[in-house]
């Protein structure tokens, strides 16, 4: 459920979506199934049909500029808000987790004939009517240009997991193209869907240098929008392309306004200078305010993001699994939930988003108990000391705990959490760092003791964590990935491999659930709750779908219109 | 005189190269760099980071990369941004136009109204005018900029409406008016504690005037009062001023930083601060030599000024 002022809570029915199995069985159908239905998640009112032709314009506040413009390109998520404008994917996930094709004629399926049974072979069909914006048709060789330019080593590429599986690429007609993977990775699917954008080869082939361009600051895309301007530090404006292959635009120009601070951002607009608050959108103590005001709707979302507190699994007193275990009974999250973020968020006990159809149920919830938890290492042989704070064998139970500095609610959260673990004879200090610090070697290198940290694990919609919780993905050990946490378990290599080769939905979520309920057993992360946006906008403007599978709620700008 | 100015340009540009090397160091020696906003929050493995750390040449010494940089900086090519891939001095003049309106606006209000206050101060010593003008001037120079801003938009934007909470003109229109409507607001808040500055230096040099013994002998002579400041006094009181105005320029743009942010004015200042905060190495540097450059220029030109209505300065 979802209205314009609640959070949208935990649906029922996971499985009992639509054509679920039928999508499933495409394989590699990774980001099927999120429980809420785009009806739910859509405005409540919608008075009028949209404007024959783009009329109007949006402003919408951004609290980081976006800077990054060519879509395959290191970028952050407040650059995806313009690659989505601008650019189209082969396909893309709606809210509901469905695959919708855009510049794909069809998504391919094991049915339609488009992934063969081994999952090794994807033929893809692709529209025949869509254009660049500057006139140029778009064709199969597009999509072979993109691929190879990803797969470039000259190419500043943002990441390569998952194209670099791809071989012999075929164009075997304008609009139809084949290729091989050299292993089965279902979420392939996913990967393309989110954040694989198709570029123009007819531009970019000529620029000699793939790493910079004017393509770099004027780029040329098929999406809903055309370039307009850029003046740096301000604002991005962004015209109507009238000759888009998909429904809409139904707006003359959007307008990305850069505001870096998020109080101001709110004052802005409070006093109707700006019409949608995008990301980061409202501050959760302004969010009760923001309720009131007239002509003003704000809607709170959930996200992909969980926030949790990393622990470092080499660092001393944390491989000690009931230490683990008892720091987590000694967390009074609701507390934290409550007092620092005014309710807004949910508890969650996985890394999967509680709406996505991998999301296990049941997994053991969360309870603050103090009592416990002494007992517990009581029981593992860590006695209090004359100061109040346990040890084991020479090894004190203190640490260090580190977030970005200058985030006030994380940082009153470390308050909080250097109480409640004072209570069970832990002691931890507050070691905070300027982004461009912490998430360096810092949070990279694990040079950390524990972190708080919001992280959306999945890749796209999909619950392949490979590099996030394989033991081969441990930077600090020379892996290639993400775990900073430094969790190794074969176990759960075993089913991350399992889950990357099955393209079956069933078999999928069996594998990812039993990953969940091992990864909560092994506390390899202390998931606080589940991560939240609340965003504003004028009344009257039209189409606002959040969608969880998507890293920015303004992914359909082409969907919006005042009425 | 000519082999004065020789000699300042040329401890102005060794200090220059001082600064660049000492800047360069600083940034890069500070933990963390231009890839870790990725690392956290997009699909970037450590492998990928690795890979573009290689192609931006950020894993060579650091010597080699300040030299190289020199090399090119001297040449003048100062490099391209990392977070958009624009050469600096581009990314520069973007934001300089907007920077140089707000303290140019700033700085007439803050010498009209701080010399006004000042010599009004200094002529009624001690009266009403006078204590109200310290007390005020101390306030200001107490106040916190982003307080100040802040405590502005809530008043005149979001209470009264009188004036935009933000921007630095509505989008869709460049007309004159709305500029200045916008403008008002960050540089009355910008201009403060330089209007209080110039106030203070304006009192003290205007007291120190009006006490000097030709003064007395004019008033002696039965010389007009207005006369008397117009022409002997607020002119020699003005001439300490030419160093005020010279050393104004980092305070200006200290004060910018805050201000831009607060009102979301796409200047200079933001640009510094974000451009740190992404560590976009030849940005910061850029405007670092850029800012530096302007300090010593205008400390050169305040100096050159003095020298040439000052002579004792040049054998001093």
């Amino acid at each position: 459920m979802a209205d314009d002022t609640g959070k949208f809570g935990v649906g029922a029915g996971h499985l009992g979506i639509p054509n679920r199995r039928q999508f499933f069985q495409l394989g590699a159908g990774a980001a099927a199934g999120w429980t809420l239905s785009s009806s739910a998640l859509a405005q409540t009112e919608r008075p009028t049909a949209p404007p024959d032709k783009p009329r109007g314009q949006v402003i919408a506040a951004l609290s980081q500029e976006p800077t990054v413009f060519h879509p395959l390109m290191p970028g952050i998520e407040v650059d995806l808000g313009i690659w989505w404008q601008v650019f189209s994917p082969l396909w893309y996930i709606d809210p509901d987790g469905k695959f919708v094709p855009d510049l794909a004629r069809e998504v391919p399926t094991l049915e339609n004939g488009g992934l063969s049974a081994d999952g090794l072979t994807w033929k893809i069909k692709l529209r025949s009517d869509v254009k660049w914006h500057d006139g140029t048709p778009f064709t199969a060789e597009d999509v072979k240009f993109s691929i190879e330019l990803i797969n470039n080593p000259g190419f500043r590429a943002r990441s390569r997991v998952g194209h670099s599986l791809v071989k012999d690429i075929t164009v075997v007609a304008p609009d139809e193209i084949h290729w091989r993977m050299e292993a089965p990775y279902s979420p392939y699917m996913s990967i393309l869907a989110s954040f694989t954008f198709i570029v123009p080869k007819h531009i970019l082939e000529k620029v000699s240098d793939p790493n910079a361009s004017p393509f770099h600051n004027a780029p040329v895309g098929t999406g809903p929008f055309r370039w307009g301007e850029r003046v740096p530090g301000d604002h991005i404006q962004l015209n109507a392309h009238t000759g888009y292959h998909g429904k809409g635009p139904y707006l003359e120009r959007v307008v990305f306004k850069y505001i870096p601070d998020l109080t101001v951002l709110y004052t802005q607009f409070r006093t109707g200078q700006v019409d949608y608050t995008g990301l980061q959108g409202i501050l959760p103590n302004f969010v009760q305010e923001a309720k009131t005001l007239k002509g003003r709707k704000i809607f709170v979302s959930s996200t992909s993001s969980v926030e949790h507190i990393a622990p470092n699994l080499d660092f001393g007193p944390f491989t000690d699994r009931a230490v683990r275990e008892a720091l987590y009974l000694g967390i009074n999250k609701q507390a934290i939930i409550d007092a620092l973020y005014y309710g807004l968020p949910t508890q969650t006990e996985s890394f999967v988003p509680q709406q996505a159809w991998s999301f296990q149920q049941g997994l053991p919830q969360h309870k603050y108990d103090p009592a416990k938890a002494n007992a517990l290492l009581d029981a593992a042989g860590w006695v209090r000391g004359s100061s109040g704070i346990r040890e084991k064998g020479g090894v004190k139970l203190e640490f260090a705990n580190s977030t970005t500095a200058g985030s006030a609610v994380r940082e009153q959260c470390q308050q909080l959490l250097i109480q409640d673990w004072r209570a069970i004879g832990a002691a931890m200090r507050v070691n905070n760092m300027p982004a461009a610090v912490i998430w360096g070697d810092f949070w990279q290198q694990s040079k950390f003791n524990s972190v708080i940290v919001g992280v959306n694990f999945m890749l796209g919609s999909d619950p392949d964590v490979t590099p996030r919780f394989g033991s081969g993905a441990i930077p600090a050990k020379g892996g290639r990935g993400y775990n900073t946490y430094q969790y190794q378990s074969a176990e759960a290599d075993r089913l991350l491999s399992q889950g990357a080769q099955q393209f079956d939905l069933a078999q999928r979520k069996a594998t990812y659930g039993e990953l969940q309920k091992l990864i909560r057993n092994d506390l390899a992360i202390l998931p606080l709750f589940q991560g939240f946006i609340a965003e504003g906008i004028k009344e009257g403007l039209q189409g606002f779908r959040p969608n969880i599978n998507m890293s920015i709620n303004s992914w359909n700008m082409r969907e919006w219109y005042w009425a | 005189m000519a082999r004065y100015v020789v000699n300042r340009l040329a401890q102005a540009i060794m200090l220059l190269v001082i600064v660049s090397g000492i800047g360069f160091a600083i940034l890069h020696l500070a933990p963390g760099g231009p890839l870790s906003q990725f690392a956290v929050s997009g699909q970037m493995t450590q492998e990928d980071l690795d890979r573009v750390t290689r192609q931006l040449g950020l894993d060579r010494p650091l010597p080699i990369q300040y030299l190289d940089w020199f090399g090119r900086m001297v040449g003048g090519d100062w490099g391209k941004s990392y977070r958009d891939g624009e050469p600096v001095l581009s990314v520069i003049s973007s934001h300089l136009g907007a920077t140089l309106e707000l303290m140019a606006t700033a700085t007439i209000i803050a010498v009209l109204l701080g010399c006004w206050i000042g010599i009004l101060g200094a002529l009624r010593r001690y009266s009403l005018f006078d204590t109200l003008a310290t007390v005020g001037a101390m306030i200001a120079l107490s106040i916190p900029t982003f307080w100040f801003g802040l405590v502005t938009i809530y008043v005149f934007s979001v209470k009264l409406g009188w004036l935009p909470a933000g921007n630095r003109h509505t989008i869709g229109d460049g007309s004159f008016l709305d500029l200045l409507h916008h403008l008002i607001a960050p540089a009355v808040v910008l201009a403060l504690v330089e209007t209080a500055m110039w106030g203070r230096f304006m009192r003290s040099s205007m007291l120190e005037v009006i006490n000097q013994d030709y003064i007395r002998t004019a008033r002696a002579k039965g010389m007009p009062e207005w006369r008397i400041l117009t022409v002997h006094a607020l002119r020699n009181a003005l001439l300490p001023m030419i160093t005020v105005a010279g050393l104004q320029f980092p305070t200006l743009l200290g004060g910018a930083l805050v201000a831009e942010t607060v009102f979301t004015w796409p200047g200079m200042g933001r640009l510094f601060l974000d451009s740190i905060g992404y560590r976009d190495y030849p940005v910061v540097m850029g405007i670092l030599m850029f800012s530096a450059t302007m300090v010593l220029i205008g400390s050169l030109l305040a100096d050159i000024l003095y020298a040439v209505v000052d002579p004792r300065i040049r054998v001093g």
